[in-house]
């Protein structure tokens, strides 16, 4: 389970976050909406780590993050981001089996390989694909290497950052679906940031609005129609007016 | 006035605050040298871009730095009948000063900015927030391969360009100015001492640490976009050169001061 309480974060006297609390269940899909620039990936990047709160605490299995071994605590972490985030200098396949190549992890250059076929297979993506560079693939390939890279490790947390953004319809659909069925056969806990509503409907078990630094609902995705608060209503609608300030 | 005052107690904290910032990433960087894991791969492909392929560009600097040596000294000899000390001059030239120094130069406007612009696009394109997620310290797979194949491998690369720059001197000296090709090679051997190849190599390896650190260094700190990474690339080789020159000064005070 994960779980923030009262987490704050500032980047100079902009105070991104105001005291977070989230729950997320082990198992569950948690997907987190909001508006552009309300500070849903440094929510995530702080649960990694990869950004340290001003305040409040962040724990994993009850164990808080800033104390935990970091090395023990990234290898449960799997993350996908928003631009795939390839290491342009490696080929695709290495770029997947990155962590089975070093580290504790590591394991012979064959077996990964191996593996790392295994899991572009499992996007989509065939053999031929393995070793090209990232720069020779399109965005949605990036993005399917990206999910390959997220899921090589057999991770039991995966976070995925905007997963569908600069893709068109149907491949967003394909990388909705994909998340969905990895994160059910896996069985793992996900974390999806993102203000594309059909990632929403197609990703979550449950939905977390993030809007002025805070978490201003959460619930169960079947009751995302339903809610009443204005502010939920107005984003998931795509409404100009509305209680959330638009520039016009 | 007191705007003024402000406005420059502002730039010297800002400055200092830049310093200290530079001396923590160092301590950081030196630290994660002598701990394990060790990244032979990234290792190995460090020495061969900042290595091997430095060669060219090197050795055609120091080619014709040391034929226009050669020819400066031959010329400002020839007005007091010191012609015959051209051989000398050019030989202690190159492997004190202008072996290392434009090497170091050239070094840090070859592999500081690439360094610098490839460390600052990883970082813009998250790859670096990627490499901690791997469970994978950028320090370590990033700076620490770059940082040691530079200090290691730039001694080789000056004494590299002292021969092709004493070389290039022997050149213009046998085939322009008459020089004897054994007399000249003789002079050479015979003028210059081990101190200075000491200096030059020392030098060297001194100006790779420097060239490395400043391209990793605001690599990594970069600010976002475009702009970002083409004001770390700009500024780390700035840095960097002023930065040779100064420990050039002060390395040459310590070996030749007496």
């Amino acid at each position: 389970m994960i779980e923030l309480a009262q987490v704050t974060k500032s980047f100079g006297s902009n105070a991104v976050l105001r005291g977070v609390d989230l729950s997320v269940g082990k198992g569950h899909s948690m997907v987190v909406i909001g508006g552009s620039g309300t500070g849903k990936s440094v929510l995530i990047k702080c649960i990694l780590g990869l950004v340290a709160p001003d305040g409040g605490t962040v724990s994993v299995d009850g164990r808080d993050v800033t104390r935990s071994d970091r090395d023990a605590l990234l290898a449960r972490f799997g993350m996908l981001f928003q631009g795939a985030a390839l290491f342009d200098s490696l080929p695709v396949w290495q770029n997947v089996a990155f962590r089975l190549l070093r580290g504790a992890q590591k394991r012979p250059k064959a077996q990964a390989r191996e593996i790392a076929l295994q899991k572009l297979a499992r996007v989509g993506l065939g053999p031929e694909v393995a070793d090209l560079y990232p720069a020779e693939l399109s965005g949605g390939m990036q993005k399917r290497a990206g999910l390959a890279r997220a899921i090589a490790a057999e991770p039991e947390i995966i976070f995925f950052d905007e997963p569908t953004t600069g893709l068109d319809p149907i491949m967003a659909g394909v990388i909705n679906d994909l998340i969905r069925e990895i994160v059910t056969e896996m069985g793992a806990t996900a974390i999806t940031i993102t203000h594309d509503m059909t990632s929403v409907r197609a990703i979550a078990d449950d939905v977390a609005m993030l809007h002025a630094g805070k978490i201003r609902w959460t619930g169960p995705v079947a009751q995302l129609d339903t809610c009443d608060d204005p502010y939920v209503t107005q984003f998931i609608h795509g409404r100009a007016e509305g209680p959330i300030e638009t520039l016009r | 006035m007191t705007r003024a005052l402000a406005m420059i107690g502002a730039a010297v904290l800002a400055l200092l605050a830049s310093i200290g910032r530079l001396i923590l990433f160092t301590a950081r960087a030196l630290s994660h040298l002598a701990r394990p894991p060790f990244y032979g791969r990234e290792f190995a492909a460090a020495l061969w871009q900042v290595g091997y392929l430095s060669l060219p560009v090197v050795g055609l600097t120091a080619l014709f730095t040391g034929g226009a040596l050669a020819l400066q000294i031959y010329a400002g000899g020839a007005r007091f009948n010191a012609e015959e000390v051209m051989p000398q001059i050019t030989a202690i030239g190159m492997v004190r000063e202008l072996g290392p120094v434009l090497v170091g130069l050239m070094f840090a406007a070859r592999v500081t900015s690439s360094i610098a612009a490839e460390i600052a696009t990883m970082k813009v394109t998250e790859q670096i927030d990627a490499l901690v997620t791997l469970s994978t310290h950028p320090m370590k797979y990033l700076t620490v391969p770059r940082l040691l194949a530079a200090t290691l491998v730039m001694p080789l690369l000056v004494a590299v360009a002292d021969v092709i720059g004493i070389l290039g001197g022997y050149l213009v000296a046998t085939e322009r100015l008459g020089f004897s090709p054994h007399v000249y090679l003789q002079n050479t051997a015979d003028f210059l001492e081990p101190l200075d190849i000491i200096s030059s190599l020392t030098k060297g390896a001194v100006f790779g640490f420097i060239a490395a650190l400043m391209g990793c260094y605001f690599g990594m700190n970069s600010a976002r976009g475009a702009q970002g990474v083409g004001a770390a690339t700009k500024t780390s080789v700035v840095v960097a050169a002023v930065l040779i020159l100064a420990a050039n000064f002060l390395l040459t005070e310590a070996f030749f001061s007496a």
